[in-house]
């Protein structure tokens, strides 16, 4: 049965409108998944310009027929999102429309918990009660409020010392990271203000997208320090107001949405100088014994969490009252179902809630209360529908790295510094995270301050959202299960990355590479292959671009001095030649000095 | 290509003139096959019987060439006007299973060419009329016999940027059919041929998305359900514009993971049944953006493998039930996809093998 037979026979006169409709009515009946039958009902209802409001009635008596109807579902979602974007009347607030809609899907789940057809319906309820449409700021760096003070190439907070490893040094910029909470286009020079004397020009804003895209959740300018006519020792102030002008847009069409400013203090004490390069004898360690936990952390210690101030905001946002109580009413209502079947859709709905409740931007002092219960929920989930461990594995980790990040109490045991520093100073943080059987990385905005960072010994088989850390020059991420070469493409876009190891993952034991069309190349239209650059290499060890692209993709665009590889079935000799030859500024290939 | 009934039979018919001929190599050759293929997979399948029980390469191998041979039955009949889809699912099964090598070249690439039209589209058997769905099965399977050099690129293009609407969407042909389906093979075609940019891509992409539903899934046309055809044919098309970003992928994936049921297969959309074919459109999707280990892939194989018909060839869309070429090419498809051992690796985008893809575009 074909759609556009049934629309010409239409255009034709061969038959009536309203006959179509008591036709399809019938039909509908026979076959109520039907996805024809649905779709050509919904070209008759707007070819007779039947109001939404009527067929979101049909919808309603299907369901009441058989809630088991997932197309009926679907075809209320369609119709009342037109109505409540129109703010159609009967349809506005929001709020008196969803509360319905949760009763109504409640049936559906609470009857046959194990019936799908709800399920999706309700997560869309609970999308539609918490979401913020607008695209906002959820952090940045500096942070609001940070104190920089810069000494010759060295950078420094307040009292204590911070050494930008790589970024300051090598490349003379300071990077400003703006952080929104979710992808946005249109981040310039006129959406966005900065203002200081030690501007010179406009800043260049820059998406941070793995496949080259225009539209980011995350976008970075550098604040080049290196020709400044600065007066020394004395504190500039930099200020970055955004939302002031139209132009930061989501891919859904809402504009930025409110008036922000974010405001850091640079002091310049000694002029920058280019770098000595610097004789280290040994390559870095990543050993337990080389590392320190802090005690305590000070206030000019480098390090940011959740719960700091993200910017000055004219009107702060605050989730209506009505939306806190709209998610707390479900969390009763799906405690109830636990208490009565012990089921995979209640344990799961909850935790989502949960998640959601502590989510909500509230000023209430403690969020992250619901962390134990959530991450046990999860843990449950993993022995009741065990053919979904991994789904309820990456949340675990998800939830587990929002609690770590929530507060400068809990980062604590998390950052440590080296012992044996090569110059004498308190050292720099390093953010270890290992052993935490971590499958996914997240909160990625509460971790732009990184400059170390030892992921080891966990499950990750992708680092998505680590493009954002522009600060990172330092990066373990040995033993752990990333499957192939593109699952570093976000490693592309750190300019300051030096040190890297990927020792012992599983780089060459997978025929498919998941990741293939998450990264930019030649396959997706995002990039050009660099042939003549290529050629260069493969002519002097025999390599081809059918079995090479990959690898050279990746590590043509890196500038590391250190590299492990070892302990992944691709890391052969001819492998090691290869990267020799595409980095040219390696100094160590696994543990061996290349000098 | 997508169409979801489930047929029966599909036949790749050739003439009698031919049928003598390739009776008498098929025999041959099935021989040698039968030889080769025990004595390489023997240490393979000692190792995976154990655990997953076998995949009968040899087996299909045999039932997709007595397929070729068959024209009189009825369904074969009735099925004449897909026969180039037939081929595409045939060989690509064929070349999976490495053994695109008993195919004669020569005649299969004759044929695909005479059933070119001078609009530059193919139909799906002479004389029958051109329309996109043929189209890129035809340009597919001169890319399996790396005969790319014997397709007019422009013609082909010409045929393609013809059937985008005003709204960036697709037709299937003169006829105006529109169907996201419709997008993803415009978009695959013209990504092998290295034409893509002779299309709107920003409205094609602006109309797929257009599509999403609030499952994170897409439908056919604006306000369709989700259904995992289409997901694939969006998802695809929006992975060869590099345009995933765009795309929900925790919310989706968690769709397309609750596809699977009980007995470890995959269904096209809550409360339906299982279906071999799923393997490949819920499998290719969640590669794509992923999450694939987001479902369980032993049972998906075991599934896979219980559709088998062990004594005859071929691969069914449930157990038990009669086999077909579009699930024999499924199955495979899907077990290539969750890395099955003996199988070449099969590019979840273009639908083609890892080699042949890698040859489009890495080979100067």
């Amino acid at each position: 049965m074909k759609n556009s037979g049934w629309k010409w026979v239409l255009s034709k006169g061969h038959s009536s409108i309203d006959k179509e409709l008591r036709l399809l009515d019938a039909f509908q009946k026979a076959d109520p998944r039907n996805f024809h039958a649905w779709n050509y009902r919904r070209f008759v209802a707007a070819l007779m310009k039947r109001p939404d409001e009527d067929e979101l009635k049909y919808t309603e008596e299907v369901i009441g027929a058989n809630f088991s109807n997932y197309s009926a579902w679907h075809n209320r979602s369609i119709l009342l999102s037109n109505l409540l974007k129109r703010k159609a009347e009967g349809y506005f607030p929001k709020e008196n429309v969803l509360e319905g809609e949760f009763e109504l899907v409640h049936n559906a789940i609470f009857t046959d918990p194990d019936d799908q057809s709800g399920w999706f319906y309700h997560l869309w309820l609970i999308d539609q009660t918490v979401k913020i449409d607008a695209p906002l700021l959820v952090s940045s760096w500096p942070s609001h409020g940070f104190n920089i003070t810069l000494q010759g190439n060295k950078c420094l907070h307040g009292s204590g010392l911070c050494v930008l490893n790589s970024t300051l040094p090598n490349t003379g910029t300071l990077p400003i990271i703006l952080y929104f909470n979710q992808a946005v286009e249109g981040v310039n020079s006129s959406t966005v203000n900065v203002k200081s004397e030690l501007l010179s020009g406009d800043l260049v804003w820059k998406p941070l997208s793995t496949n080259n895209s225009n539209n980011a959740q995350v976008w970075v300018a550098y604040l080049d320090i290196r020709n400044l006519e600065v007066q020394l020792s004395k504190t500039y102030v930099v200020e970055i107001s955004l939302g002031h002008s139209k132009g930061i847009v989501s891919s859904s069409g809402y504009d930025y949405g409110h008036p922000s400013r974010v405001t850091f203090e640079l002091c310049i004490q000694t002029a920058y100088t280019e770098p000595v390069e610097q004789q280290e004898g040994k390559s870095n360690s990543w050993k337990d014994d080389d590392f320190q936990k802090f005690d305590h952390l000070q206030e000019s210690d480098p390090i940011c969490s959740a719960d700091q101030v993200t910017s000055e905001i004219d009107h702060i946002p605050t989730t209506s009252g009505r939306c806190e109580e709209a998610v707390v009413n479900e969390i009763n209502q799906f405690r109830d179902l636990l208490s009565e079947i012990d089921c995979k859709i209640g344990k799961l709905t909850l935790a989502r809630l949960l998640t959601a409740v502590d989510s909500l931007p509230s000023p209430r002092a403690n969020n992250m209360v619901n962390t134990e219960e959530i991450l046990q929920l999860y843990d449950d989930l993993m022995r009741l529908d065990p053919t979904h461990y991994l789904y309820y594995k990456d949340e675990h980790s998800l939830v587990l790295l929002r609690q770590i990040t929530s507060s400068r109490d809990s980062i604590l045991p998390y950052c440590h510094y080296k012992k044996t520093a090569i110059e004498a100073f308190a050292g720099y943080v390093c953010l270890r995270l290992q052993n935490l059987s971590l499958s996914r990385m997240g909160s990625i905005e509460n971790l732009l301050w990184v400059q170390t960072l030892d992921l080891s010994h966990n499950q990750l088989r992708s680092i998505e959202g680590l493009e954002a850390m522009q600060l990172l020059s330092c990066l373990n991420l040995s033993h752990n299960k990333l499957g192939s070469f593109t699952a570093l493409g976000p490693l592309r876009l750190l300019k300051s990355l030096k040190v890297l190891n990927i020792s012992y993952n599983e780089i060459g034991s997978h025929s498919i590479d998941t990741r293939r069309y998450l990264c930019s190349s030649p396959l997706s239209h995002t990039e050009e292959f660099a042939w003549d650059q290529f050629e260069i290499f493969a002519d002097s060890i025999g390599i081809s671009a059918a079995t090479f692209w990959e690898p050279f993709l990746i590590f043509q665009s890196l500038n590391l001095t250190e590299l492990d590889t070892k302990g992944n079935p691709v890391a052969d000799e001819n492998f090691r030649s290869f990267l020799v030859k595409v980095l040219p500024t390696l100094k160590w290939l696994d543990e061996e000095d290349l000098s | 290509m997508v169409n979801c009934r489930c047929l029966t039979k599909v036949v790749c018919g050739f003439d009698f003139a031919i049928l003598l001929h390739f009776a008498f190599l098929a025999a041959s050759f099935l021989l040698r096959l039968v030889v080769m293929v025990t004595v390489c997979n023997v240490s393979f399948m000692a190792m995976f019987t154990f655990k997953m029980g076998e995949l009968v390469t040899d087996k299909h191998v045999k039932y997709i060439l007595s397929v070729e041979k068959r024209k009189d039955d009825f369904e074969s009949v009735v099925m004449e006007h897909l026969r180039m889809n037939g081929a595409y699912w045939g060989l690509t099964a064929l070349d999976l299973m490495g053994k695109l090598d008993v195919v004669d070249v020569n005649e299969v690439v004759s044929w695909v060419m005479s059933c070119q039209h001078d609009s530059g589209g193919f139909g799906g058997n002479v004389g029958h009329d051109p329309h996109i769905l043929y189209t890129l099965s035809a340009v597919q399977v001169l890319a399996l016999f790396d005969k790319m050099d014997l397709i007019d690129a422009d013609k082909v293009t010409n045929y393609i940027v013809g059937l985008q609407n005003e709204d960036g969407s697709f037709s299937g042909d003169m006829w105006g059919e529109v169907d996201t389906r419709f997008s993803y093979i415009a978009i695959c075609c013209l990504s092998i041929i290295h034409r893509l940019d002779k299309i709107n891509v920003e409205k094609a992409v602006k109309y797929i998305i257009s599509c999403k539903n609030m499952d994170g899934g897409f439908g056919c046309t604006p306000g369709g359900e989700s259904h995992a055809g289409q997901i694939f044919c969006c998802v695809g098309a929006l992975a060869l514009t590099g345009s995933l970003d765009l795309v929900n992928k925790d919310l989706l994936g968690w769709w397309l993971c609750e596809r699977q049921v009980k007995s470890g297969g995959l269904n096209g959309r809550p409360e339906k049944l299982p279906d071999v074919c799923y393997s490949w459109w819920v499998l290719s999707s969640l590669i794509m953006i992923d999450r694939v280990h987001w479902i369980s892939r032993e049972k998906l194989i075991k599934f896979i493998l219980d559709c088998q018909d062990k004594e005859k060839g071929g691969i069914s869309d449930r157990p038990d039930d009669a086999v077909d070429v579009f699930h024999t090419y499924f199955g495979v498809a899907g077990l290539s996809l969750l890395e099955y051992p003996g199988l070449k690796p099969i590019d979840p985008a273009y639908a083609l093998p890892v080699d042949v893809v890698n040859r489009i575009f890495f080979k100067k």
